[in-house]
């Protein structure tokens, strides 16, 4: 029997919609049908806009039909994390304070989407303003993970990833401010990239942290991200800190067109695996370690000692720019308003509207950043922790010039219960150890799957490289992802638990 | 280490324009500790002869002709709005009562 749509790889799905072998529509369908089927438990999305989904398919039939395919990945359905605005549909940034926002324009990435001919199937479910590492801050409750039911998908992107790995999309669009597209891609075992800093658009990204957000790709392969990837990224004059130059190769990267990986200098970042890193996460890496030895590469241990402060630098930072950012968040132009009788002065309605309108977490951190900005402890708080994020860049600049990359574990864990950590904020932070580095010094990184690791859930392997070259974590992500292949005899989501039906199982212990 | 008053904890939440109740501001405040003590280790590193980072990748100011260029209608503008007058946004009174 011929493998069911949903599996298909994007490429798979843009050659056969090329070939005229299957409809755009075709595709979208079935994909709908796939989130009716398992999104009401999954809650992956917030917003399903099938009617948008199946006219945007229609039209790319239409193109293909005159010989105009706008893309290589035309026809291709992908979702849309909740934190960029889609003229007229939906957009909620996973907080109650937009709830039924719908913007009066589309962000650069919704446009070079559409303009690409990929299909948006809906908005996916987030952390609210992206503030977490579980997706259990949003106000709609949290998304479950594909492996297990009751264990987070990973976030702030939890909904794109668990998207992807259910193949509700084959595609899917998250942003990464410290972490946020690569520890959801890890848990669940597929590919998710944080392009260099300014290699997207941030226009119609709802703002969290302004000097580290980033949109990417997710999806289940390689060569799928690094396509997604060269439609979202470029220079865009109405982001002033995107990047003027050419979008580095991803695809021939991806390809193996621009070399394999013999002779390529390797980093293990000795600050980065240790205490806290479960042991099947070790070992997981450790396996890939010693593949890219066997591949050729030439593995060297590096010392990045600034990296031990990534941690408080970053929350320090990111607080700090987000209290600034959800300033506009003050009930007058869009969004909820609370306490407008009349009497309350425009200061109290901000005041009650904000109370209501933000979760616990985005309280926290609009708190935290007020305080590390006030006088009396920006130097020691804010300023300090400007300078730890230049001393982590030189670590970074001084690790580029003995080797080409850099590799670690993405997560200390695997997936950990929804719940767990929901009332310790700091070891929720701790999801992100790995990640924060790259995140403050700006470089591309990538996740994509090592194998399983403890409770046989997935575990990811990052990949970092200097500013501008993404293509280097392509070109090295295409190769372990190849030999994996080779090794498995598929691709890791081929171990999901499926249930009798042939399909994904409605998760392991659902209903535990 | 940092640790915050209650005083100090509902300071910040008025800085912050948060309306929270006696039971908030006591949880967030033990919260904000424990995350400031974390935080504070910023401290231990010696750097007083680094610059700041204030940006990833350094970048200079964009500017562009000040030209007229499309924009939102006044209708798309206001189409999120909580509340309208005219063609304007209705907002709470600015001045506080004499």
């Amino acid at each position: 029997m011929a493998k069911e749509l949903t599996r298909w790889t994007a490429s798979e799905m843009a050659q056969a919609v090329a070939a005229g072998e299957v409809s755009a529509l075709e595709i979208t369908d079935a994909h709908l049908e796939r989130i009716s089927d398992v999104d009401t438990d999954l809650h992956a999305f917030l917003h399903v806009d099938a009617d948008g989904a199946r006219a945007a398919a229609q039209t790319v039939d239409q193109l293909r039909a005159k010989g105009q395919l706008p893309s290589p990945l035309a026809g291709v359905p992908l979702a849309l994390k909740d934190v960029f605005a889609t003229e007229g549909i939906p957009t909620t940034c996973g907080s109650k304070i937009l709830q039924g926002w719908r913007p009066p324009y589309d962000a650069t990435v919704t446009r070079r989407l559409k303009d690409a001919g990929v299909v948006i199937l809906g908005k996916t479910n987030m952390d609210e303003f992206a503030m977490g590492s579980s997706t259990e801050n949003s106000a709609y409750g949290p998304t479950r993970n594909p492996w297990d039911y009751d264990r987070i998908p990973g976030g702030s992107s939890g909904g794109s990833s668990a998207a992807v790995a259910s193949y509700e999309a084959p595609l899917a669009i998250g942003t990464d401010t410290g972490g946020s597209i690569r520890q959801p891609a890890a848990v669940t075992g597929i590919v998710g990239v944080k392009p260099t800093y300014g290699g997207v658009s941030r226009f119609g990204l709802v703002a969290f942290s302004s000097s580290l957000d980033q949109g990417g790709p997710f999806a289940r392969n390689v060569l799928d991200a690094a396509l997604l990837h060269s439609v979202i990224a470029g220079k865009d004059p109405r982001d002033a800190t995107s990047i003027d130059a050419p979008v580095p190769d991803v695809v021939a990267a991806a390809k193996g067109e621009m070399g394999d990986i013999k002779g390529l200098r390797v980093g293990v970042v000795t600050e980065l695996q240790g205490d806290g890193y479960q042991p099947g996460v070790l070992a997981r890496f450790e396996e890939i370690v010693e593949l890219l030895k066997s591949l050729g590469a030439e593995i060297v241990t590096v010392s990045c000692p600034a990296f031990e402060y990534a941690l408080p630098a970053y929350y320090l930072i990111a607080p700090s720019e987000c209290s600034s950012n959800l300033a506009r968040f003050d009930g007058m132009r869009y969004g909820l308003r609370a306490g407008d009788d009349g009497n309350n002065s425009v200061e109290e309605v901000m005041s009650l509207t904000r109370a209501e309108g933000f979760g616990d977490e985005v309280k926290r951190r609009i708190m935290l950043g007020t305080y590390a900005l006030s006088a009396g402890y920006y130097d020691a708080f804010y300023g300090q922790a400007q300078k730890v994020r230049t001393l982590i860049s030189r670590d970074f600049e001084r690790a580029y010039r003995e080797v080409d990359v850099l590799i670690s574990p993405t997560t200390p864990t695997v997936a950990f219960p929804i719940g767990e950590r929901v009332d310790d904020p700091v070891a929720m932070y701790k999801a992100d150890l790995a990640t924060l580095p790259s995140s403050l010094y700006g470089g591309p990184a990538l996740s994509l799957p090592a194998g399983l690791g403890d409770a046989d859930l997935p575990v990811g392997v990052q990949l970092m490289a200097p500013v501008q070259r993404d293509d280097l974590i392509y070109r090295v992500a295409a190769s372990i992802e190849t030999a994996l292949l080779d090794k498995w005899g598929g691709p890791l989501l081929d171990q999901l638990p499926l249930d009798a039906a042939g399909s994904v199982a409605q998760g392991v212990s659902h209903g535990g | 280490m940092p640790s915050l008053s209650s005083g100090e904890v509902a300071h910040l939440a008025s800085l912050s324009r948060l309306e929270l109740t006696p039971d908030e501001l006591a949880r967030y405040g033990a919260q904000l500790d424990v995350i400031l003590g974390a935080v504070a280790r910023v401290a231990e590193v010696a750097a007083d002869d680094v610059p700041p980072t204030t940006h990833a990748v350094p970048v200079v100011n964009v500017t562009r002709p000040d030209v007229v260029r499309p924009s939102l209608s006044v209708e798309a503008a206001l189409s999120g709005a909580p509340a309208t007058e005219g063609n304007r946004f209705r907002v709470p009174r600015i001045l506080d009562e004499e």
